[in-house]
């Protein structure tokens, strides 16, 4: 039982997420996708909003995006507290600032208003998409790793 | 042509309702075993780890990219699977797939996210487990993706798609 607590290989990991996607529908009916969590959190905080992004998305339908997020907060905590030998910090140290925060809260920007605009992210479109041989998540996975390998190699030496 | 009679703005519109059928109590519960299970997943893996994330951009590591492969190959067996023998849920339901069709945004969205994704390390899922993990600087990127998220429902009708 040792190996349990150390970090998981890639072939176990990469089986299990991806059981992700049958189970989710077996168990539960859902498509797996994380990023609409975001809308449903913004269209709980702004009931009476007249914005069309939130007055025509189904609250009640999508509250399960949350329940999941919670599911997921949850897990990563028994994983971190009871399963790991030497759990490592999720971010580098040099984040613990306030350039870090500020880098978080910009990368955070991106990705909120990113995964929204594409109507998805790695879950749903990389995964769940691609999986069902859906070509435009093909195309906005080629684009999620042109806009990270941009700024990883263009910007890297000043952002990291 | 719409008939005026019987409007009422005060009722909200039905049609979302009848076409989603509502989440039973059970369903939730399979949601957040599954959010756990997920949790867990994305720790154990390291996909929610930044240095993961800043090595896979770098090309020092096949890890992360191993990872998606198994796990797009391992869910497209299984969306195979379920098509070959039209498994139903286990509430019966049909198991049906609604693809995201193409816009503008796919590309120009895509892009903006893969960039935050490099510079916070994490993507949607891994925010929640970085912040049940105990990094507390991840609840800036969560604040971060909500102000996108408003950001792009306000810019929505601007934006081309």
């Amino acid at each position: 039982m040792q190996w349990l607590m150390q970090p998981w290989p890639w072939w176990l990991s990469g089986i299990l997420i991806g059981l992700t996607v049958p189970l989710l529908y077996l168990l539960a009916g859902k498509a797996f996708g994380i990023s609409t969590s975001l809308q449903e959190i913004g269209a709980l905080c702004s009931p009476h909003s007249k914005l069309e992004y939130f007055s025509k998305f189904d609250r009640k339908a999508n509250l399960w995006t949350i329940v999941f997020a919670i599911g997921i907060a949850i897990g990563a905590f028994v994983a971190t507290q009871f399963l790991s030998a030497d759990p490592k910090p999720f971010l580098p140290a040099s984040m613990e600032s306030v350039s870090g925060a500020i880098k978080l809260l910009v990368g955070g920007f991106l990705i909120g208003f990113g995964t929204r605009y594409a109507g998805g992210c790695t879950s749903g479109h990389s995964i769940t998409g691609i999986a069902n041989l859906n070509w435009p998540s093909l195309l906005a996975t080629v684009c999620f790793f042109a806009g990270g390998l941009a700024v990883t190699w263009g910007l890297g030496g000043w952002l990291f | 042509m719409e008939t005026m009679t019987e409007t009422n703005d005060s009722q909200p519109p039905k049609q979302a309702e009848q076409a989603k059928p509502a989440t039973s109590p059970a369903a939730y519960l399979m949601v957040l075993l599954m959010g756990v299970y997920l949790g867990i997943l994305f720790s154990k893996s390291e996909v929610a780890h930044w240095q993961r994330i800043h090595d896979m951009f770098l090309f020092r590591e096949a890890h992360m990219y191993l990872i998606i492969v198994t796990a797009i190959v391992v869910a497209m067996f299984s969306m195979q699977v379920i098509k070959r023998f039209q498994i139903r849920s286990i509430e019966g339901k049909p198991i049906k797939y609604s693809p995201k069709p193409y816009h503008t945004g796919v590309v120009i969205g895509g892009m903006l996210f893969g960039a935050g994704w490099a510079i916070t390390g994490a993507c949607p899922g891994p925010i929640y487990a970085q912040i049940g993990g105990g990094q507390w600087m991840a609840l800036f990127t969560l604040v971060g993706a909500l102000l996108g998220m408003f950001s792009y429902a306000a810019l929505k009708p601007k934006l081309p798609h």
